[in-house]
């Protein structure tokens, strides 16, 4: 612990104050805060001078950030330490060429070639289509089958590839293979100029729009030294809050569509639609795209616009409670919902799943609490009261929460700050040799962004984390022991970002 | 059943009556830009300057809608003369030529310029196989809402269809990543002749924001025959059913 530098959501450090430690005791250290309950934020890997080193910043109840210089292999923390680390350290292999020893199961996660020119740790050439050289879990015996999907799915969704081994009905596992969405975003925001950081922030995850732009304005806003007047920060509070509201009502629209009860299908979907409209009235955009911006918001909100969403709520919320009734008292859909894709406290905590995914599991953290940003230190927190691990608990928590967000946004309507102007992107005077890390919230839950600045100001490594990354192994645990056909219903009631992991 | 009940008596029929009846968005909606040629040389160049798409032309005062996010940076811009662009509310982006969406303000109009064959064999029934391509999931999620009950695609006798095989044509959205390229050109090609090839948002047309990555392709027309653009960041919904309908019925 005496190792770990504590640091603040949103706030630069100079890079020269992150602590720097031998490889072995930066093992040590993570492997010891993870196992107390520590929980991994971002790590991953850049080069400086031909030398290559590895950040970590971790969290328990405080935010932490440790650095390490490396070689082209070090010890896995997967192997030894925790599972938590596992995504990571196979996206560490793939970016810079860089081999974690002894990880269990190394493979792609994107499939690209590496940053560095190192040799590639997967022995893949790249001018092989996708897959490449992935190996796939199997399970060999007589009553064993594969049933592969993806990734073009059946309906309008991104693209991914399923394998599920099978005994009979039963799937044994679920393999999830990504990497066709992948746009190769973290190598090419430092080569831009900042201009077009907003635009490709927006679209890292469009359903995360506001959340993933907030990350990263507030990290441009902490090494710009810009501040936000309180009504811009009430707009991009009641934008995240909207955002949160739409998803969770289209996949609770999903999820009835799913057991095939279809008035709920019909009219949630029909209702998510209105929030975008919200959205649309705040920004011009039904996704909240060209809305935040580093230093405040790109259009104000004025009484026009407050009294818009004001009259919607008003209109709107007692359907919700309505439609939400109508679904969660049908006993079929509580037969179908509850006990299925179960995963345990454990093992969430095990796997360090966030957002609703860990909520409905026990794991009560909620970046807006923990870490508060915007309007949220002085906003109530929201407390779920079904958290068995099952289907049944992740629309829970989701009807939890729209109910919750639209208190939040009741609230924040009330208060009579505006902002003054609206800010648009402009060039950032950056300070030199810095590093900031930023967390917010999203729907899905913790999104991350982490930049380093060189000593001429310039970005040298974006850092993204979307809380996909964690959740993705959630999914695959919810489907063990499972019929396959429960697939459908497992999937949605996580709901995962397949660009947002991709990047 | 009585919630069921209640519930449909609260929820009504929520259809919308277009396009036999017009339709209004709020006025901060970005749609067609309306380009102010009076304005003075140095607002277009700071326009032309903060763009982060490079949609914009400042010798012809075009603006390209291919590339465009509909960011709304530029209509920030005002000097002598006033601003070079506002946006207006009119969703109606489609156009059936690459071309024809590099603009001073105007599209041809879309109905004139859909093959004849296509309204043929097309107009009564359509069935598309979407195809994201590294779409954001904005694309993607307003063109499914297509199917909710306030848009009601299939009304028109136009379904987003499973199989390529029951297709009749591909609506590709997002910059066509290279991992996704292969998938794509399969799906195109299991789809029956003659068919159709829609790109849908401006990361299909010209790569979008991710434009310059070595992992996107980033224009869809450079891998298949494209018929139909449809502008947009992503293009509203109402914008993809007027798309649909002009070029088709
Ligand atoms: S709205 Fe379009 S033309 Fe204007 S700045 Fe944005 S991308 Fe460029
Ligand atoms: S055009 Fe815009 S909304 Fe559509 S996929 Fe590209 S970035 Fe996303």
């Amino acid at each position: 612990m005496d190792n770990l530098l504590k640091i603040e959501n949103g706030k630069a450090i100079l890079r020269a104050d992150i602590p720097q430690v031998p490889y072995g005791e930066f093992f040590k250290t993570l492997s010891a805060f993870v196992k107390n309950d520590g929980y991994i934020v971002q790590f991953f890997a850049y080069e400086e001078s031909g030398v290559y080193r590895l950040i970590a910043v971790v969290r328990n109840t405080a935010l932490y950030v440790i650095g390490s210089e490396t070689g082209t292999t070090f010890q896995s923390l997967t192997g030894s330490a925790s599972e938590k680390f596992h995504m990571f350290e196979r996206e560490i292999a793939e970016q810079y060429g860089l081999k974690p020893d002894g990880h269990p199961w190394l493979k792609m996660v994107r499939y690209h070639k590496n940053y560095t020119g190192e040799k590639d740790v997967f022995e893949n050439n790249y001018v092989e289509e996708i897959p490449g050289n992935y190996p796939y879990f199997t399970i060999e015996g007589e009553s064993i089958h594969e049933v592969a999907v993806g990734p073009v799915h059946a309906g309008i969704i991104e693209p991914g590839h399923f394998r599920f081994q099978c005994a009979g009905e039963e799937v044994l596992h679920l393999e999830i293979q990504l990497g066709y969405q992948h746009r190769g975003i973290e190598k090419l925001l430092p080569t831009l100029p900042q201009k077009r950081y907003p635009g490709i922030c927006e679209s890292i995850a469009g359903d995360t729009t506001i959340a993933h732009t907030l990350c990263f304005s507030q990290a441009f806003e902490g090494l710009a030294g810009k501040s936000v007047d309180k009504g811009a920060s009430i707009v991009r509070t009641i934008a995240l809050e909207l955002e949160r509201i739409a998803n969770h009502i289209g996949d609770l629209g999903a999820l009835s569509g799913d057991v095939a009860f279809n008035p709920p299908a019909a009219y949630f979907g029909r209702i998510r639609g209105e929030f975008l409209n919200l959205l649309q009235v705040l920004s011009g955009n039904r996704f909240g795209k060209g809305l935040v911006r580093p230093g405040g918001v790109a259009l104000v909100m004025g009484e026009e616009q407050r009294q818009l969403i004001r009259d919607k709520l008003a209109e709107i919320t007692p359907e919700i409670e309505n439609v939400c009734d109508l679904l969660f008292s049908a006993h079929t859909v509580q037969a179908r919902f509850e006990h299925t894709g179960m995963v345990e406290h454990k093992m969430a905590k095990d796997l360090g799943l966030v957002g609703y995914s860990g909520r409905a599991c026990g794991i009560a953290y909620d970046a807006r609490v923990a870490f508060p940003t915007e309007c949220y230190a002085e906003l109530p927190a929201n407390t779920n009261e079904v958290t068995s691990g099952d289907v049944n608990s992740r629309a829970t928590v989701r009807r939890e929460e729209i109910m919750h967000s639209l208190k939040l946004i009741t609230m924040l309507l009330d208060s009579i700050d505006t902002t003054e102007k609206p800010v648009h992107m402009q060039e950032c005077a950056l300070s030199p040799n810095s590093f900031v890390v930023t967390i917010n919230e999203g729907w899905r839950g913790e999104v991350s962004h982490c930049i380093l600045t060189d000593d001429k100001s310039k970005v040298q490594r974006y850092k993204i984390k979307d809380p996909s990354f964690h959740n993705w192994t959630g999914l695959a645990m919810s489907l063990r022991n499972q019929e396959i056909s429960d697939f459908p219903l497992c999937n949605k009631s996580y709901n995962l970002s397949y660009c947002g992991f991709d990047l | 059943m009585l919630k069921i009940l209640k519930n449909k008596l609260e929820q009504g029929n929520k259809t919308s009556k277009y396009p036999k009846e017009p339709i209004a968005l709020y006025h901060r909606y970005r749609g067609m830009p309306v380009i102010n040629t009076d304005c003075s040389a140095d607002v277009i160049a700071e326009c032309v300057c903060i763009c982060p798409q490079e949609a914009i032309d400042a010798t012809e005062k075009t603006i390209d809608l291919g590339r465009c996010t509909f960011c709304g940076q530029c209509e920030s811009v005002e000097g002598e003369g006033g601003a070079f662009v506002s946006f207006s509310e009119n969703f109606e982006l489609g156009a059936a030529n690459r071309e024809d969406l590099v603009t001073g303000g105007a599209l041809p109009a879309l109905a004139d310029h859909s093959k004849q064959h296509f309204k043929k064999l097309f107009g009564r029934s359509l069935q598309l196989r979407q195809v994201s391509a590294a779409g954001c999931n904005s694309c993607e999620a307003d063109t499914n809402v297509l199917n909710t009950p306030f848009f009601d695609l299939s009304r028109f006798g136009i379904d987003i269809v499973a199989s390529p095989r029951h297709a009749d044509g591909i609506h590709v959205t997002g910059p066509i990543s290279r991992n996704m390229r292969q998938a794509l050109i399969d799906t195109y090609e299991a789809v029956p002749s003659p068919k159709v090839v829609i790109a849908s948002g401006c990361c299909s047309i010209s790569g979008g924001p991710f434009r310059g990555s070595e992992e996107v392709i980033g224009d869809l027309n450079s891998l298949v025959p494209v018929d139909l653009y449809i502008p947009g960041c992503p293009p509203h919904p109402l914008t993809t059913l007027h798309a649909l309908l002009n070029y088709f019925k």
